[in-house]
Formats: structure tokens, sequence, C-alpha cells
């Protein structure tokens, strides 16, 4: 597995209406890791991947990429090898294939070679049969599925991933669970997941990191983040137990 | 049979011969029945008049709906994809009220920029094809660039950051936004090409309403109706309304080309 970060972040603020959102002040992301960034609702898990993905700018601090430093707005290069995942899958009405192929057609890939691709991806997430259906008419599962197939089709270098599952049932999660371990399986994609569900972190991260009112309280290993965590922040959040 | 040729210039007769004349004048009850027949008679008569009226009606109307929408597809969609607009509420208000321009304060406008002492005077459009296009033009815009905007607006407004993480140009974001409001700008084109060509007061104003020049559906209604020919006028009245539905019913066909198909 590639160690070479990914992405680098040094000093990085972000405020809304003067209040600072999220403070790092360094991370790391190594090439093909999973890092899970978990937290509560508001400790700015979702302003910090946005921020990553190009989406939002800093007030403050730097985004290197692969060694680059990069001023937003990101460049257009740099911005489409990186893609991001919502929570609230947002689909185009059009077919579910249209949908799967956006970014390929975004990025000038003909329609012949598209397609090819396209077909592989629906295999893959198992919609195939609805290839041409209207994605609007699609489950919240499916939905999320041709959300995450878009986003996989074009092979980007970085995946983000906004609570992709939070408003899926149990069956669903799993499905999309094992589509991005099965992806990683095939090739080096570094993903970064933000989530408030320990569990799926657990199940999915090579790192987790807590993110606590903007701020990095611990980034380690998977184990050791729920074995033996450094803060006692994160034994009471991984415990369920913290008060916020 | 009805005919709208004549081989000789018919000048208006004054209103109050309505009725005296038996060979021209219908009574107005009963009509509506005949005039479905007389419109068919016509159409399949290919009568000279009518057609040359019809293909002016439809040039002058697409003339200024093509223009309005090469104008206001652009401005519409750019309001709607602009986030902080200084007095938006005003620019809205200004081109709602747009949207109900009366047509004959519109023909009036346009008749004084084109006068010979008007502003525009030299170019010598008054009475043109030219004059007409022009004053519809200026009823069609508002209606494009209004229902363009809120047909945008409505898209959902995260489906931005998303076509951005998808690896989309601004251009391509405003692209795929405006193809993602297609039935709402489809909507401002329909609406626009009704307005147009259903309007009466501009273009009897500014063309004049000349036989075989400026003449079309909607000034030759009034001039038959003035004339008493009231199954004639309504089957010129029928022969506008298949016009517009034809012409919808195209807009609509090629907004479906680009629908996909339903699943059940």
């Amino acid at each position: 597995m590639p160690i070479d970060p990914v992405l680098k972040l040094t000093d990085l603020q972000r405020r809304y209406a003067g209040r600072l959102v999220v403070d790092v002040p360094g991370l790391e992301i190594r090439g093909g890791e999973l890092l899970a960034i978990v937290g509560p609702s508001g400790s700015g898990k979702s302003t910090l991947l946005r921020l990553l993905g190009g989406l939002e700018t800093p007030d403050q601090g730097r985004i290197f990429y692969r060694d680059r430093p990069t001023v937003p707005p990101l460049p257009l290069a740099i911005r489409r090898e990186t893609t991001m995942v919502f929570q609230h899958p947002r689909l185009l009405s059009r077919s579910v294939s249209d949908n799967v192929g956006i970014g390929l057609r975004l990025r000038g890939i003909g329609r012949d070679a598209a397609k090819t691709r396209i077909d592989a991806m629906l295999k893959q997430v198992g919609l195939e049969a609805l290839a041409e259906a209207p994605a609007q008419r699609l489950s919240g599962g499916e939905k999320q599925r041709v959300a995450l197939a878009r986003a996989l089709v074009f092979e980007p270098t970085v995946l983000l991933l906004d609570e992709p599952t939070a408003n899926l049932d149990p069956h669903n999660v799993s499905l999309i669970e094992d589509l991005i371990s099965r992806e990683r399986r095939q090739r080096p994609l570094t993903i970064v997941l933000v989530t408030h569900n320990v569990f799926q972190a657990r199940r999915l991260a090579d790192r987790c990191a807590l993110l606590l009112g903007g701020r990095l309280v611990e980034v380690s290993d998977t184990e050791s983040f729920f074995q033996s965590p450094a803060d006692a922040r994160v034994t009471a959040f991984v415990r369920g137990e913290m008060v916020y | 049979m009805a005919r709208l040729s004549s081989s000789q210039p018919q000048p208006n007769p004054p209103v109050e011969l309505i009725g005296e004349r038996a060979d021209l004048n219908d009574e107005p009850s009963g009509t509506l029945g005949r005039a479905l027949i007389e419109a068919l008679q016509l159409l399949a008569s290919g009568d000279r008049a009518l057609l040359d009226i019809l293909g002016l009606t439809l040039e002058v109307s697409l003339a200024a709906l093509l223009i309005a929408a090469v104008i206001g597809l652009p401005l519409g969609a750019t309001l709607g994809l602009t986030n902080r607009l200084p007095l938006r509420g005003l620019v809205r208000a200004v081109l709602y009220t747009g949207m109900g321009l009366p047509p004959v304060v519109v023909g009036l406008f346009v008749y004084l920029l084109l006068s010979r002492a008007g502003p525009f005077g030299e170019l010598d459009w008054l009475f043109t094809v030219r004059a007409m296009v022009a004053a519809q033009t200026i009823l069609a815009l508002p209606l494009v660039v209004g229902l363009t905007w809120a047909a945008v607006e409505s898209v959902d407004p995260e489906l931005r950051p998303q076509l951005l993480a998808l690896g989309a140009t601004r251009g391509q974001i405003a692209a795929t936004i405006l193809r993602e409001a297609r039935a709402g700008v489809l909507a401002a084109i329909a609406a626009a090409f009704g307005a147009a060509v259903s309007e009466v007061g501009a273009v009897m104003l500014v063309g004049g309403n000349i036989e075989g020049q400026t003449r079309v559906l909607t000034t030759a209604i009034v001039l038959e109706t003035r004339r008493g020919r009231f199954a004639l006028a309504c089957a010129l009245g029928l022969v506008l309304l298949l016009v517009s539905f034809v012409i919808n019913l195209a807009l609509l066909r090629a907004g479906e080309r680009r629908t996909p198909a339903h699943a059940d």
C-alpha cells in the first residue's frame, strides 16, 4: 500500500460568521488508506471534507495535493482526481445509466467507451436491470448506490464520503460498505469517510480520527483508536458515553 | 364558400354596415358550429390569402420567439444561477411586470420609437414585418427571462456542489442545471410563443394590417369581425388555435426526446 500522503493539511482554519468550525493544525492522508473521521453532529466533519474536496475555501492554511499546494479554486485537473459522495444523493432527472455516466461525459469520454464502463459499473452495484429507469423513481438505497457508482466509474484517486449511509436501512448499509471494500481491493483508492457511526468506522477504516468542536482530538490506527485510545474523550465517544 | 382573397382591395366597411349586407354578414348566433366547417373549407381550398396570412403569422412570431430565446435563455439562466444579485426583488418585480405588458402599450411604444420623428425613424421599419417582430420580441422576452429564471432557481441548489465534486466546469454546471430545468424552460418558450402569436394590439399599431404585407391571423380576425363576417373570423380563430397547438405539440415532443423513458 502506498504510504506517501496524497493529501496534507497544514494550519487549516474555517470560520462561519466569526465562529471557528474547523481548526486542524496538521493532518496527512496516506495514499490508499481509508481514514474515518468520526464525531458528533456539528463537530465540523462535513466542513473539513468539503475543504478537502475544494468545495469550500479555507480562511487560513493550506491543502497539499501530492505535495503541490493548492489554492482554491482548485485546478480542474486536481478536482477531477477527487470526488465526493454526499449524504443525500442528488441525482439528475435522467435515466440511471445517464446518472452513472455524468462524470465520464463531463470529462469528454466518448459515448461508446463510456457505455462499456457504465455497464460494468452498473453490474458491480447490482443495478444493471434498472439501467434505463428514471433515477428519481429508485429507492433511497438504490439512489445511494447510483451516487457511489457515478463517483467510482471515472476511477478517482481520492474518494470523499460524507455520511453515505446515514439514511439507509441495515441491508443497504452493508451493500454500500461491501461496494467500498470491493473497490479498495481492486485498485489503490484513498478514501476519507465522515460518519457519526463508530461501528461503521471500525468495520471499514485503516485509521480513525475524532473531531470535536472543529479540532482533531486523536488520529490513530483503528485498532488502537478503539482498544487503547490515548485521549479519554475518544473512549467516551466510542462507548457512546460522551455528553455533548 | 368564404374566401379571403380578393382581386380588388376591400376597404374596411364602416361599423354601421354590420348586419345590413346579407351576403357578407352572419348572425353572431350559430356561427361557432359553422366556423369549424368554414375553417376546414378555407384550409382545404388552399386559399392563397389565408396561406399568406398564416405564413406571415408564423414568420413574425417564430422570429420574435427566436430572438427572445437567444437573448432570454442565457439571461434567465444567469439570473437563476447568480447567488448574490443586487436588488434581486426589484429586478424580479420589473421582470414580472414585463410578463404582463399590455400589447397595445408595447405597440404604442414601438410606434413612437419607429415613427419618423422617433429615435429609430431612420430605419423606416414602421408598417413592416420588422416592426412587428420587434414589438413581439419585447412582449416575449420578459416571459422567457422570468420563467427561465424561476425554472433554473427551482432546481435543487445542492446539485451545484455535487456537480462540482463530479468534476464539472462552471459552463458544464450551467448547462446541466438548465437541462434539469427543461420542463420549466419549455414552459417559458411555450408561454412566450403564445403571447407573441395571440397578441393583436402591437402588430395592429406597428404593422398596420396591410393586406398581403403585414396582415396576420389576429389582425385579420379583428378585420373580419368588423366586417360582420363572424363565421370567417371564427374560422381564422380556429386556425390560430390549431397553429398554436401544433407548435406547442412540437415543442413538447422536442422536450420529451431528451427525457428518459418511464420504467413502468
